[in-house]
């Protein structure tokens, strides 16, 4: 019910365009029904000999019916579908902007395969609401009332047989079809968003999947799920084609119905035998109202479960909500955290266990730890991802629940592993931090991260693709380029997450020296499971399940002899 | 739109094709039957003054006409469906295999949003070119002949109105198919472009909202569906357009036909039934051409939906070559399976044309048991190797030798049975933690799965999620860190337990606690084993009995440790730096 008044809501803004929709579908019948009954009048009286002049308006009439079925049915369609279509932009915005604020926290358990298909072909069945679901009903109801009154001019016992015949192809057939395919709609959807997830897996994977010999095995997986669609599509494909042999069935039934009848009729001296053809084709070509709604139950279930997984993102609360009230002013660009205590689902451990620590304006400080320490979890906290629990996080002298998440962000400016390239030039994923960023700036921030060079060597410079998710850039060309951004966003507070993970000794003493850059003059937050380089850090802190264990100066921590010193001698022992 | 390949999937069911377009006549004649027996009745009640009981028998004969329609109708297209369902699954199962055989250097430089596209919606979208387009096509051609010849011998003038409007409706729709055939194609592409749009996006976001952009991507996202909109609208347009010129057509000429018909009854030179006869054949002369019309997008989209599933399809596929003349495969188990010795000969690779070589002149030996280790800067050619071991790519000059045999007879799927693999950055599939550690031996039970991810040092954090081992992992296992989804992928090795290993980068997103766990549990892993390891942390590399450093896809320098360090070359280098900022 929900999705119904969802999608009409959306529909309202454009009533009048969906009005005049319906009734140019109305008017495209009514030529037809017009067309044959005139005719078959036209030729019936014709039979007597008249006068030619006597046929005149007839013949015009044949005509006009001819042509206005014709322009009736091209406005029609195309009013109708410009109407669809700028409903499912709608729908597609709607959507982004309801899973925007979800990101990251709430959509973790989404696979990226499944959101598109989500937002690709779940909108694009929408369609099917206005075309195949709420259409054709109103149609149907304007062609009985219109052509059942024009039968009642001549006998009301012709009405009854069209409404019967409207009454049973028109809600009998469909709800019998909706009994017999139960379901079936709303599992073809499941299916075909399980092949899309089985399909992304097996080209995400495609290494793993050749390296391991699991490729048959695999394509078998999809196999199986692709004959479950097929068998559910089987299924509609009877049902809806036992639907349409009905329907004809019952269009032929009311034209032999209305032939007894006038046969009857005429016998007995209550009608003019020139009226009974064209009773009797007028009656069978009203039917073309009826034809649509056989599959309005099968489109309109489709319909609900693809609006259902919309609604279920849109509707979905976010994990962090902003105040209502504007942020405040920060005092200075400090901030600390105090006793914060954080886990990222009920029942499960503490991510962060009373956690507390402070960094003043331009200091540095260093994270480390073993792996699920929590460490990922301070930025996650810190950049609004997640809400916290208990104690609270100041920034600038107040609680960062008072900024709004789009400021506290713009604070500050994050290094991470892996930095999403967006699939465009080097141009735009540089631009996407500061639209408005004249060349000189781009180029300027460019040559701090020491990238202009490489960029000048590609043959389309700063228009080079780099390819689905930064692919054609090495990885330390990657992370120059987030340097770089992070640079033209020019942030006052820095967050280093693992930033130098994953890049070999060489590049990455490299790419240090433009990340002590980057760190000049601003307050910074080092994440890191290598104790590289920490010797410049103002306060180092060891956390281990969510508590600090030790903290204090590189050197300091040596002598204390504990995790720390274990952790280091395990680097440089090893090498 | 007649498109050949399109046309040779149906081989398989020309059957059920046969059976749906044989019906389709079948209720043509009937409807012909149906509009005899009625004109007769209607004629015989209107001017020949006959009664219910006179004209009962052919009333009867009707109703029997209408419920035999039905069942063709039902059998028909059920038939139709059967077909496009066939073909639509045996394309799918082969897109699919072709795509995994062009492996994953394919898989990498394709956007994926758009392959999934391709493999799931362009296929759907053939369903109703097989469905509907294609017996429609045909029954376009056979109906308005058969009703002609019915028409024909009542009159000859309606039938000659009948000839000559019929053809102008393929003809005109051949003209606006053309035009119509671009545009589709470009809004195929475009439904493509933003598919891949979106995933980038969707996949981005994290990014976006660090960058306070996701608010604007709002106006991207209206922007890419309000042009798809448009692209879509004005294919429809056309399609619009082309139906209207085939109703114009259709309805006009039928108009035409009443008209000149009640002409010709006014003057007495046609009776009334054979009149009312031709009038209710008109629309069932026109209506197979106007439903072609009306499918004409369908078909259209399907059409070129199979351009870019054909473009695939006719990819050639790099290293299945020889898997046939793969020579006695007991032989080769024998050979395989016991020692062996890989050799690079002068092996170069250009992923291609025009690009710079990614490995250039490589010479190496390896015997089993040995370990080599290849260090060097990111992009000097480290994984190419392994991906020319592991046959993802084949050289584009210089030799693979194994045992003295070449590389490329040994069939795959054996060759790769030997290997164990643990990539760079490890894939986790949709399903649980197990599924995704048994995917190293299918043979395993869940005792060996749990004791290969102890060995992983994988265990412990396991227990720890509230599902322990049948954990649901989301896409790229998103609920693991980077760390923990390379320990899954280090117990699935440790699962296959094959002699020849190849770790690329394997604890690279390790921390350094787990990292000496692992260490251990590889190196227990590597006894008796033929290794090669990739890898930028050098604390890894000691133990190796050769250890190549390569650089711009050569190697530059190869011996063990300590050589390499008199040598004070580029490893010399790289040692010191490692260690200079921590001592």
């Amino acid at each position: 019910m929900k999705s119904k008044t969802w999608l009409l809501s959306l529909m309202l803004p454009y009533w009048r365009q969906i009005l005049l929709a319906l009734i140019l579908s109305a008017l495209t019948i009514t030529s037809h029904i017009g067309l044959m009954a005139t005719s078959a009048y036209l030729l019936a009286r014709a039979a007597l000999h008249p006068p030619i002049l006597d046929l005149m308006v007839t013949i015009v009439g044949v005509r006009f019916f001819g042509l206005s079925r014709v322009v009736c049915r091209y406005f029609e369609r195309y009013v109708s579908h410009d109407v669809t279509f700028r409903i499912l932009s709608q729908i597609r915005v709607k959507f982004y902007q309801g899973i925007e604020p979800l990101a990251p926290a709430r959509l973790l358990n989404f696979r990226s395969g499944d959101m598109l298909s989500r937002i690709v072909a779940d909108v694009e069945i929408q369609q099917n609401f206005f075309l195949r679901v709420f259409a054709p009903p109103f149609v149907a109801l304007l062609v009985l009332f219109g052509y059942g009154f024009f039968l009642a001019r001549f006998d009301v016992r012709f009405s009854f047989i069209l409404a019967a015949c409207f009454l049973i192809a028109g809600l009998g057939i469909p709800w019998g079809i909706k009994a017999l395919s139960q379901g079936v709609g709303r599992q073809l959807i499941a299916l075909k968003a399980e092949l899309n997830t089985q399909v992304a897996d097996s080209l995400l994977g495609i290494t793993e999947l050749v390296a391991y010999g699991q490729v048959q095995a695999h394509l078998d997986k999809i196999q199986r799920t692709d004959k479950k669609m097929v068998d559910q599509q089987r299924r509609i494909a009877w049902l809806s084609a036992l639907a349409s042999a009905l329907m004809g069935m019952i269009a032929n039934l009311g034209l032999w119905l209305v032939l007894v009848l006038g046969i009857l009729l005429v016998e007995k001296g209550k009608l003019s035998g020139v009226n009974l053809g064209m009773l009797a084709l007028g009656t069978f070509s009203s039917f073309e109202a009826l034809f649509p709604l056989a599959l309005v139950p099968y489109h309109l279930e489709q319909n609900r479960a693809a609006t259902d997984r919309l609604l279920e993102l849109i509707e979905a609360e976010p994990a962090v909500k902003n105040r209502e009230t504007p942020s405040p002013q920060p005092k200075g660009l400090d901030f600390s955290f105090q006793e914060v205590c954080f886990r990222y689902n009920q029942g499960e451990p503490w991510a962060l266990n009373h956690l507390s620590f402070r960094i003043p304006e331009q200091g540095k400080v260093a994270i480390v730890g073993p792996s699920g320490a929590g460490k990922t979890s301070v930025v996650n906290l810190l950049l609004r991802f997640w809400e916290y629990d208990e104690g609270r996080i100041d920034l600038g002298g107040h609680s960062i629940r008072e900024y709004t998440q789009e400021d506290t962000r713009s604070f500050i400016g994050v290094v991470t592993q892996r930095t999403h390239l967006f699939n465009a030039t080097i141009r735009e994923n540089l631009l996407l931090v500061k639209p408005e960023g004249t060349d000189e700036e781009l180029i300027q921030a460019s040559k701090q991260a020491k990238l202009h060079e490489f960029i000048l060597s590609l043959p389309q410079g700063y228009d080079s693709y780099v390819g689905e998710g930064g692919f054609k850039l090495s990885g330390g060309q990657r992370q120059r380029l987030a340097i770089a951004r992070v640079l033209l966003k020019n942030a006052p507070i820095l967050i280093l997450d693992e930033a130098m993970a994953g890049l070999d000794p060489l590049t990455e003493r490299e790419v240090m020296d433009e990340v002590y850059h980057l760190m000049a003059g601003r307050t910074t937050l080092v994440i890191t499971h290598r104790l590289k380089g920490l010797e410049t850090m103002d306060e180092i802190l060891v956390l281990d399940r969510g508590q600090i264990v030790e903290r204090g100066k590189h050197e300091e921590l040596l002598r204390q002899k504990g995790l720390y010193r274990q952790l280091w001698e395990t680097e440089t022992v090893s090498c | 739109m007649f498109d050949k390949r399109l046309v040779q999937e149906v081989r398989p069911v020309w059957g059920h094709l046969l059976l749906t377009v044989g019906m389709g006549m079948g209720i043509a004649f009937l409807a012909v039957a149906q509009a005899w027996f009625l004109s007769r009745v209607v004629a015989g009640v209107f001017l020949e003054g006959a009664t219910l009981r006179t004209v009962w028998n052919p009333l009867c004969l009707i109703l029997g006409i209408i419920g035999l329609r039905a069942g063709l109708q039902w059998v028909s297209e059920i038939s139709a469906h059967e077909v496009a369902s066939h073909i639509k699954s045996s394309l799918r199962q082969r897109l699919m295999s072709q795509i995994v055989s062009l492996g994953p250097v394919f898989a990498r430089g394709e956007r994926t949003g758009e392959l999934i596209t391709t493999v799931v919606d362009g296929i759907e979208a053939l369903e109703e070119y097989f469905s509907k387009y294609l017996p429609q096509l045909l029954l376009a051609g056979g109906i308005p002949l058969l009703i002609l010849g019915f028409v024909f011998p009542q009159d000859w003038k309606s039938g000659l109105i009948l000839l000559l409007t019929g053809p102008l409706i393929p003809v005109f729709m051949i003209l606006i198919g053309k035009l119509a055939e671009k545009k589709s194609l470009h809004q195929f592409q475009s439904l493509s472009w933003m598919s891949a749009h979106f995933l980038d996006v969707l996949q981005g976001m994290t990014t976006l909202k660090v960058f306070g952009r996701a608010r604007d991507q709002t106006r991207v996202i209206e922007r890419v569906s309000d042009s798809f909109r448009k692209v879509t609208l004005s294919v429809l347009r056309i399609a619009f357009l082309s139906a209207l010129v085939l109703e114009f057509f259709a309805t006009m000429s039928t108009a035409l036909v009443a008209v000149t018909i009640g002409l010709r009854l006014v003057y007495g030179t046609l009776s009334f039934s054979a009149g009312l006869f031709l009038l209710l054949l008109a629309p069932e002369f026109y209506t197979p051409l106007r439903t072609l019309g009306l499918n004409f997008h369908a078909g259209l989209s399907g059409v070129n939906a199979a351009g870019r599933i054909f473009e695939i399809m006719d990819l050639p596929v790099l290293n299945n070559n020889s898997d046939e003349k793969g020579g006695n495969l007991d032989d080769n188990q024998e050979e395989l399976s016991s020692e062996f010795q890989i050799s690079f000969q002068d092996v170069s690779l250009t992923y291609q044309l025009g690009e710079t070589s990614a490995l250039d002149g490589i010479n190496l030996s390896l015997k089993s048991g040995e370990k080599v280790a290849l260090v060097g800067p990111s992009g000097a050619g480290k994984s190419s190797l392994a991906q020319l071991l592991l046959r993802f790519i084949e050289p584009s000059a210089g030799e693979i030798l194994v045992n003295r045999r070449l590389l490329k007879t040994i069939p795959q799927e054996k060759w790769r049975q030997q290997i164990a693999y643990v990539s760079q950055a490890p894939y986790l599939f949709a399903g649980s933690i197990a599924e995704n550690i048994h995917f190293g031996r299918s043979s395993a039970t869940i005792e060996e799965i749990k004791s290969a991810a102890q060995g992983a040092s994988a265990h412990e954090f396991i227990m720890e999620l509230s599902d322990g081992y049948q954990t649901q992992l989301g896409e790229g296992g998103t609920r693991l860190s980077g760390g923990q989804a390379q320990r899954i992928a280090i117990a699935r090795a440790i699962l296959k337990d094959a002699p020849v290993l190849i770790l690329d980068e394997a604890t690279s997103g390790l921390d350094i606690e787990s990292e000496r766990s692992v260490q251990q549990a590889l190196k227990r892993l590597m006894q008796g084993k033929t290794a090669i390891i990739i890898a930028h942390r050098l604390s890894t590399v000691r133990q190796a009995d050769c250890i190549l450093v390569m650089e711009h896809g050569q190697i530059i320098e190869q011996g063990k440790h300590e050589e390499l360090m008199k040598m004070q070359g580029l490893y010399y280098q790289m040692v010191t730096e490692y260690r200079g900022e921590s001592l």
